[in-house]
């Protein structure tokens, strides 16, 4: 790709996503969750992944991890993870995600440990019935080659590594004893506990008020910075977006459809819909200049997952629609210069 | 956790009360007693009756009293002397009658909820990861079928195709060369080899109860994220499922548990009639039809304290296994 020659020079790839389809077939018809997506992670890396909702971010993180619910699968496409350096083989390992069983060893080997998760709602990512403390060594003691006393000193610097206050005392805390924000803590400290590669974050903060999200997106990136982690940030605020990702991929009904770095995406965006995305966040001045009433939104609605339309899926709702062209072919993504690709009509 | 149970046991006393006010209401409900009866049969088949020892029972129980001295003096005899009172229709104690019934009622109870549970919390759990598949109706089926055939019936079906085919005849809990003789090993011993008819029998209907119980809890709780969270730290599913949502679904079940002996009292007696087992819910049901009331109250009395006792240690399990149960009352205080 050549997008690696973009940012802080060329960094070895961690993750390289191929076409990837996860669909889920229902009684009212196929619903095509994530259709087509190509996406790339390197090493420290932080990658932002924007969209509405049901634009199949957050399928495409769990099509990641492989642990889509039933009866959706992955039915085509390539999860390419790089492995870290093994001393074994003498080389860095390359498997093919989509290839397992959900439930494979091999699979279960990197989950929680190599990759992992970050989920959105903070107050049921944890069981009410084990302590803070149990749920996070359980990963340490399935990956590391630890007795329960190391285990729990790995926890315990992990609660402080993410600032979690009195870390030692909240290890024997049950969650619901907790607050929002130290629960979102404790999950982000469960995730990094065996320091993975790749931290899949989705909407860590979105369950939080803005106080708290401010405090865990700081502790995200001093995290990602001390660390070579790369993060994948799923997330629809693109505020959020702007603070933590160097790249960013919009997507909209399955489809990503631009691809750039972070800067370019805000002051240089090239598809109607991610022109609409940044348009519909309101500016202070213009708020305190009176030169708005309404905020701006994209128009139309998100059409129905079962509808399949024929050539660009954005067409309905597109600013710059041209009748013929954009709802006879589907768009393919394009290279428009090194590191920035967009899937519409109006470059080809 | 001691504050709560403490608090626990301080709510049963008023209950009690309650429980044997309503017991000895019940016993007193239908006209006439047992002794009066007796009186009658006797002297209207032309005997002659002990007056003395008439008097002295009406006495010793204050049979001529108002009610409310009658309560008084039986509750008394119960709380000072341990004292239950008179079986008129055995002629012994109460205390000699209920003794062993309730301890082999209490025996009949546990193993039941053993195979119970061993039966149906896996298959509970095995359907719900599986729900709407093959597997899911079969055993819905199978567990409707079991719910829906009457004990009583299965019994005598039972009963009926043992003794054809091998012979054996299930009823009683003993061989009769055992049957009335003092505890022994070999009487222990003979009774293993009986008990599992009935509970077997008794068991059969409860199973198909808690599958769907566990299947239901299961299924709320495999919905939520946490599961999700488990699986992503790279768990196998059995540890994902054994750690996470039966951890959570299985807490109905053992607040279900204190119903238990008032289940097989209550549920069980036409099997235990049909199968002629010596338990506390035939000798019960025996009592009430003769009037015996002293040993009919002590039965529902007794009964009704295991049941708040049964709740109070599924209530303390519940507190062990939930630390939100644990702490909810400590804040309270």
């Amino acid at each position: 790709m050549a997008s690696d020659q973009n940012g802080a020079g060329a960094r070895e790839t961690l993750l390289e996503i191929r076409d990837l389809k996860t669909h889920f077939a229902l009684e009212e018809g196929t619903v095509r969750a994530v259709d087509g997506v190509d996406l790339d992670v390197r090493r420290r890396q932080v990658v932002g992944v924007v969209g509405e909702s049901g634009c199949g971010k957050s399928m495409t993180a769990m099509s990641i991890m492989r642990l889509i619910p039933p009866p959706g699968q992955i039915v085509e496409g390539e999860i390419r993870f790089h492995r870290p350096f093994d001393d074994r083989t003498d080389a860095a390992d390359i498997v093919d995600l989509a290839q397992f069983e959900s439930n494979d060893r091999q699979l279960r080997d990197i989950r929680g440990n190599q990759i992992s998760m970050v989920f959105q709602e903070p107050m049921t990512a944890l069981s009410p019935v084990r302590t803070v403390g149990k749920q996070i060594t359980e990963a340490i003691l399935l990956h590391q080659d630890v007795n329960k006393a190391e285990a729990r000193d790995i926890a315990i610097e992990t609660l402080a590594r993410v600032k979690m206050p009195n870390p030692e005392q909240r290890f024997d805390d049950y969650p619901f004893q907790l607050s929002g924000g130290m629960r979102q803590r404790a999950v982000i400290a469960m995730a990094l506990a065996c320091r993975p590669q790749l931290l899949i974050a989705d909407e860590p903060t979105t369950a939080l008020d803005v106080t708290t999200e401010a405090q865990i997106l700081d502790l995200m990136r001093e995290l990602q910075a001390e660390s070579d982690m790369s993060i994948l940030y799923i997330t629809h605020n693109l505020g959020v977006v702007a603070e933590m990702a160097e790249d960013v991929v919009v997507m909209y009904l399955g489809k990503v459809v631009e691809r750039t770095d972070v800067d370019s995406i805000f002051y240089n965006p090239k598809h109607p819909y991610t022109r609409g995305l940044l348009n519909s966040i309101p500016r202070l001045e213009d708020v305190l200049q009176d030169k708005r009433e309404k905020l701006n939104a994209i128009e139309g609605m998100v059409p129905s997952p079962y509808q399949r339309l024929q050539g660009c899926s954005f067409h309905p709702r597109c600013p710059d629609f041209m009748p013929g062209v954009c709802d006879e072919a589907e768009p393919q993504l394009i290279q428009l210069e090194e590191g920035h690709a967009v899937r519409c009509h109006l470059y080809t | 956790m001691t504050v709560y149970i403490i608090q626990r046991v301080m709510r049963m006393i008023p209950l009690l009360f309650l429980l044997s006010l309503i017991a000895f209401l019940i016993i007193q409900l239908p006209p006439g007693d047992y002794l009066t009866e007796h009186i009658n049969a006797l002297r209207a088949s032309g005997r002659d009756v002990d007056e003395a020892e008439v008097e002295r029972l009406m006495k010793q129980y204050a049979l001529d009293r108002p009610m409310h001295v009658q309560y008084l003096t039986w509750i008394q005899n119960i709380l000072l002397k341990g004292s239950f009172g008179q079986s008129f229709q055995w002629g012994r104690p109460v205390n000699e009658v209920i003794g062993d019934k309730m301890a082999l009622t209490f025996l009949l109870a546990i193993l039941t909820t053993i195979f119970v549970w061993t039966i149906s919390v896996p298959i509970g759990i095995y359907v719900s990861v599986r729900q709407y598949t093959f597997t899911d109706y079969l055993f819905t089926m199978i567990g409707f079928i079991g719910l829906a055939v009457p004990g009583f019936l299965l019994a005598m079906v039972v009963m009926y195709f043992s003794f054809a085919w091998f012979g054996l005849k299930v009823g009683g809990l003993f061989s009769p060369a055992f049957e009335l003789e003092p505890w022994s090993i070999a009487k222990f011993q003979n009774m293993l080899t009986r008990i599992w008819v009935p509970v077997l029998i008794l068991g059969i209907g409860g199973t198909a109860h808690i599958i769907r119980i566990m299947r239901a809890t299961m299924l709320d709780e495999l919905r939520k994220q946490y599961v999700t969270v488990a699986r992503s730290k790279g768990l196998s599913e059995f540890a994902v499922l054994m750690n996470y949502p039966v951890r959570i679904a299985i807490n109905p079940l053992i607040s279900s548990l204190g119903f238990l002996l008032p289940w097989i009292i209550s549920g069980g007696t036409v099997v235990e009639i049909v199968l002629n087992l010596p338990t506390a819910a035939v000798v019960l049901y025996r009592a009430l039809l003769s009037q015996d009331m002293f040993l009919a109250g002590s039965f529902i009395l007794l009964v009704g304290t295991l049941a708040l006792v049964g709740s109070l240690l599924a209530d303390i399990a519940l507190a062990a296994v939930d630390p939100r149960i644990r702490f909810g009352s400590v804040e309270e205080m």
